[in-house]
């Protein structure tokens, strides 16, 4: 039961730092067209100033101005581990709540853990990966 | 799991169907499920997709025409509008957690009044807020270029 309320207290903050965080990525990839801050896209601001055509912020060059980042880098890693506890140990609960069999409980908590920690591990790397490239390009 | 030994839900994921009393509360409850399942989904593959930037232009740019078209693109703004309800609501959850806009206390006298109907205002705040980002949205991703 302890663990259960730690979790639960975990899955709220968690849910803060997204909330934060998945709001600046929006804000970066989605939301760029109307609201307009400096620098999320570093590349498009120098790209229209030297008078070249609008860039979007999927293309090349402004991931790789991202990705040159630490901020980027730190904070898409703890988007990361936030966005993949909230939303896992969320979907456990949903299938607790169901009142599965005890095996099929045990084996979703289980698979979470496992699909957790290894994406987690995949996608910090990628962003070092990435990190060391841009910085190296 | 030993806390609800004796008191099974009997309706299941049934329930997400049905407001009941709840009303409209218990429909934001199924809905912040639905679209925390769906925004979990699409961010596992997310994670896989975007992290071919660690291996160059070339396969981000293939990675990326991959998921181009208006299906994608349809695809996407639909998990922005799920973003924009889940988050908004979210902040709803965590400040009814937190023990704010439930009112005080009241004896139990008839005609009964539940906390619901203090928390209805909130609930409707948190769907202004998830309303004014989708519009926010619609207009970066559809309407300006």
């Amino acid at each position: 039961m302890i663990r259960d309320q730690k979790l639960w207290t975990w899955h709220i903050l968690a849910g803060a730092v997204i909330l934060v965080l998945l709001g600046l990525h929006m804000l970066t990839m989605h939301m760029e067209g109307v609201v307009k801050l400096e620098g999320l896209n570093p590349a498009s601001a120098a790209n229209e100033a030297q008078g070249g055509g609008k860039l979007q912020p999927i293309d090349w060059a402004n991931v790789k101005a991202r990705s040159a980042k630490v901020f980027y880098l730190v904070t898409y890693i703890l988007l990361l581990g936030a966005a993949l506890f909230h939303g896992l140990y969320g979907a456990t609960n949903v299938v607790h709540e169901a009142n599965p069999p005890r095996w099929l409980h045990k084996t979703v908590s289980a698979l979470a853990v496992v699909v957790g920690l290894g994406l987690f591990a995949f996608g910090t790397w990628a962003a070092i990966a990435a990190f060391l490239l841009a910085k190296a390009l | 799991m030993s806390d609800t030994k004796h008191h099974p839900n009997r309706l299941g994921l049934w329930g997400w169907l049905g407001g009941g009393r709840w009303g409209m509360e218990r429909y934001l409850y199924a809905l912040h499920r639905v679209t925390g399942l769906g925004l979990l989904a699409y961010f596992l593959l997310h994670i896989v997709v975007t992290s071919s930037r660690a291996f160059g232009a070339d396969r981000w740019k293939t990675a990326m025409d991959a998921v181009t078209g208006p299906l994608f693109k349809f695809g996407e703004y639909l998990v922005f509008v799920a973003f924009a309800f889940h988050a908004a609501n979210g902040i709803r959850l965590a400040l009814l957690e937190l023990g704010f806009a439930v009112g005080e206390p009241i004896e139990p006298v008839y005609p009964y009044r539940t906390s619901v109907h203090v928390q209805r205002p909130l609930a409707i705040g948190a769907l202004a807020l998830a309303a004014v980002l989708v519009a926010i949205g619609t207009a970066s991703m559809w309407l300006v270029d």
